[in-house]
């Protein structure tokens, strides 16, 4: 579904990817984890083309990213983003953040794009909240109106970028239990993401990635209790 | 003192205000259209219009209202070879020019204000530059323009009393009309002042009200 073919990325001077090769397959879940800087971010960034790669291949579903021929808009329809900062609309209510690009970008009727936000709304169990704006909405709702909104777009892959870094711990829970059962579901997942047990849990494989590489990958058991590499030890004795 | 003598105009003064707030209408309205434009030239990727936008903005900004006023009304129709426009023609396209100027600076900055994030999310969402500007960005930005844009619409309020200058029959200019007449300038500019006030008054309670109603939803970064 994914390949990455020796990804850098420089800004200006400072080297944040240094060759980054990797596979990801479909309805695999794959958590990035890593100290921060380590470049985790970006090269997520990367695969949907918020950041240009200086160097290097992204595959996406057979089209290639890092070509400028291509048209990313078609490639960013494919491909769901959650930020970390959720990045809701304010000026427009949940249900509106939600049916705005199936009707600008899919051309749906406004009928059928408000009844697509309202199943997806139900879905993540807000439903109630429709009406309401993003100001209105605790970081938790804020979060799961976000990925109502990315997944309105009907996309194979959906990036999560620390979705649940900026919300009150009491708040994490509800965000994880939505994209656990997109995990069940079979959605292509990357996730950038400090929660262990959830990366433990849903996780086909988890990725370390230190300094702008990958320094240690596979099964999240294997990872969190062998890991080989002493980075990956250090870093995980100062997480877990 | 005698303002009487000041009243008895009352009907060339009303006749200025008229027109003096139609000029500041037409400035600030084709402004606005003027500086949306130039404030996104300004901020494309691509440099020439980037380019274009700056020197628009830096010319319009830099130079007296006065001398653009004069360079209009008498500069640019002489190297055309024509007589004269008129007045009216002349005093609304160089005031729209120069409100547009300010305006694409208060549009930019609303736009620069508007967090990253917004722009991403909905690019992320597959939407074009031209959509997101227009759906998420620019709605937004808007709202934050309008306390600035109330303040250049009481700006261009008082500066059009310049083109009395080209005999522009508006309230600056019905005033030193009456002066010349009657040689009353202290009452006479006393009057036209308090009317200047109560328009640019009006007009302020108005953006504040406009500022409240718009207020709502705005809590984004």
């Amino acid at each position: 579904m994914i390949t990455v073919n020796n990804l850098t990325k420089r800004f200006g001077k400072l080297e944040v990817l240094r060759g980054i090769s990797c596979h990801i397959a479909q309805k695999e879940v794959v958590v990035i984890i890593g100290p921060s800087g380590s470049g985790k971010s970006t090269f997520l960034r990367c695969l949907n083309r918020l950041e240009e790669a200086t160097s290097g291949e992204i595959i996406i579903d057979g089209i290639p990213v890092t070509d400028h021929k291509v048209d990313i808009n078609l490639v960013r329809q494919e491909v769901g983003m959650v930020f970390q900062r959720f990045n809701l609309f304010p000026h427009m209510t949940a249900l509106q953040n939600v049916a705005l690009a199936p009707m600008k970008v899919r051309k749906y009727s406004k009928k059928d794009a408000e009844e697509l936000a309202m199943s997806l709304l139900t879905r993540v169990g807000l439903a109630d909240k429709a009406y309401q704006y993003p100001e209105k909405l605790s970081g938790g709702q804020q979060q799961r109106v976000a990925i109502a909104r990315a997944l309105a777009m009907r996309p194979k892959i959906m990036l999560f970028d620390e979705p649940t870094s900026a919300l009150d711990p009491e708040m994490v829970g509800e965000v994880l239990d939505v994209m656990r059962s997109l995990a069940l579901e079979g959605m292509t997942m990357v996730i950038v993401s400090h929660e262990m047990g959830f990366a433990r849990e849903v996780g086909d494989r988890v990725i370390f990635l230190d300094d702008g590489q990958i320094l240690e990958e596979g099964a999240p058991e294997e990872i969190f209790q062998n890991p080989q590499n002493p980075r990956t030890r250090s870093f995980l004795s100062k997480i877990l | 003192m005698r303002f009487d003598d000041v009243f008895k105009y009352l009907p060339l003064l009303l006749q200025g205000t008229k027109i003096t707030i139609q000029l500041t209408v037409v400035a600030v309205g084709c402004g606005t259209v003027i500086g949306l434009f130039v404030s996104l030239m300004r901020l494309s990727r691509f440099r020439l219009l980037s380019l274009i936008a700056r020197c628009y903005t830096d010319f319009f900004r830099g130079t007296p209202l006065l001398t653009q006023i004069l360079l209009f009304y008498y500069g640019i129709p002489q190297i055309l070879g024509l007589n004269s426009f008129p007045a009216y023609f002349s005093a609304s396209i160089t005031l729209s020019l120069n409100s547009g100027a300010y305006i694409a600076e208060i549009f930019r900055a609303g736009i620069q204000s508007i967090h990253r994030g917004q722009m991403e999310a909905a690019r992320s969402l597959g939407m074009t530059y031209g959509q997101a500007m227009r759906y998420i960005i620019l709605p937004q930005a808007f709202k934050r323009s309008i306390p600035p844009l109330g303040n250049e619409f009481i700006a261009m309020l008082k500066d059009s009393s310049l083109v009395s200058v080209i005999s522009m029959p508006e309230l600056m200019m019905s005033g030193k009309i009456i002066v010349g007449r009657e040689f009353n300038a202290f009452e006479t500019f006393i009057v036209v002042a308090l009317i200047y006030l109560i328009m640019t008054t009006a007009i302020s309670q108005f953006v504040s009200y406009l500022e409240r109603m718009f207020g709502k939803h705005d809590h984004g970064e």
